[in-house]
């Protein structure tokens, strides 16, 4: 009983961590992605959050977020954010779900915030180089 | 990361230590701050009412001051944006990084509404070439027919075209739909890598080629498949995501979903060469 206990735990800290396999042991990378980046989104898991950007914007649906998943980064969930071309790291202290479904709907809603923060990355390029 | 110990017999690439090397300026990681505010506009875009309407005539505009005036009438909160006689400019349009009701009244030349990240443009003519290139966000809706390569490196939003495009529709396509409500040229999804085509008529031959990820689904007959490109059974999350799609795209509505024909990379060119850290060397 306390065998299968421990095993348990093992697996819910490797969350996005799989086993490598033959070829990638050679090479030293990953193959491919290690979440389903054509998983669909089920529309029933939207958050207020994202109902709200939705209807300001004025589309029907999630649009570009329909391409955006919760991955991994250094074996710590993160999303990436295109315009930065970096993986923003989701904090310690956010409990995420276990289904892949309501995490991505986090990782929509967190990104949206972060790219449309004052303190965005590229909020200081653009400052410095936009021209109009 | 692997194991590299365990293995006997070291690579080129692992001898001249590019497994173990720092790569600095590869990924840049930044950490979310929970306490950020809710906020839908990008820094230094324009707030805009979608009820606040007005028209410009670009017939003796070009490109440039087109573009510089709906630039300058959405900083005057503009949200609807009516666009008289395009006469087929090419570049009109782009670059527009707000939330924003554009309409075309004619058609577009080549590159039109390129790199856009949120209006919801409306073409009621035919577009040339590239059209939404790079596009981000946002919905496009073009009346008529599209050019070659409709879509191409697009990374989100959705395209939709009611009537036919030309060849490689979505060429290197990174996320987003395309959706066509008639014919699709050669080498639709050619060198796609995420995101997905819908075609509701036939398609040209070399569908998929070389695709690495992503998702065609087609309505009518397929000329031909490219290379890794193979068919898929439809699971019911597709059906769910058609439907819906479709009527967003304002096309489709009595379309029999269940009889398309879904197509994926076959992931046989997922060719992670041994050498490929090598070459990453060189080419830094």
């Amino acid at each position: 009983m306390a065998k299968k206990k421990k095993n348990k735990q093992t697996t819910k800290g490797q969350l996005g961590k799989k086993k490598e396999t033959a070829r990638e042991k050679m090479i030293g990378q990953t193959i491919g992605y290690r979440y389903d980046v054509n998983l669909l989104p089920d529309y029933k898991k939207l958050t207020p959050f994202l109902k709200k950007y939705i209807e300001h914007m004025g589309w029907d649906d999630l649009n570009w977020l329909e391409d955006v998943h919760m991955g991994y980064e250094e074996n710590r969930p993160a999303v990436f954010d295109r315009n930065a071309n970096g993986w923003v790291t989701i904090p310690k202290k956010i409990k995420l779900p276990d289904n892949q479904q309501d995490r991505d709907m986090i990782a929509r809603e967190l990104l949206v915030k972060f790219q449309m923060s004052p303190n965005h990355p590229l909020v200081d390029l653009k400052k410095a180089y936009r021209k109009f | 990361m692997a194991n590299l110990k365990t293995s006997t017999k070291k690579t080129k690439a692992q001898s001249m230590g590019m497994h173990t090397e720092t790569l600095t300026g590869k990924t840049q990681q930044k950490f979310f701050n929970p306490d950020e505010a809710e906020n839908f506009f990008y820094w230094g875009t324009h707030d805009v009412d979608f009820n606040k309407r007005t028209e410009i005539d670009v017939k003796d505009m070009d490109c440039n001051e087109a573009n510089k005036k709906i630039d300058s009438l959405m900083g005057e909160g503009y949200g609807t944006i009516v666009i008289k006689n395009p006469q087929g400019k090419h570049s009109l349009g782009v670059g527009i990084l707000n939330k924003l009701n554009l309409i075309f009244e004619g058609s577009l030349g080549y590159f039109g509404i390129g790199s856009i990240d949120g209006p919801i443009v409306r073409v009621n003519g035919r577009v040339g070439w590239s059209c939404a290139e790079n596009m981000m966000a946002g919905k496009v809706v073009i009346e008529k027919n599209a050019g070659s390569c409709f879509g191409a490196a697009i990374r989100g939003g959705d395209l939709i075209c009611k009537g036919s495009v030309g060849a490689r529709t979505g060429i290197d396509q990174k996320g987003g739909s395309i959706i066509v409500g008639g014919d699709a040229g050669a080498f639709t999804g050619f060198m796609m890598q995420r995101g997905r085509i819908v075609i509701l008529g036939d398609v040209g031959i070399n569908l998929g080629d070389s695709m690495y990820d992503g998702t065609i689904y087609v309505g009518g007959k397929i000329g031909s498949f490219g290379s890794d490109a193979v068919k898929a059974s439809m699971t019911k999350n597709d059906i769910d995501w058609l439907k819906r799609k479709l009527k967003v795209a304002e096309i489709g509505s009595d379309f029999d979903i269940s009889k398309m024909t879904k197509v994926v990379a076959g992931k046989k060119l997922w060719n992670y060469d041994a050498l490929e850290p090598t070459e990453k060397k060189g080419a830094i």
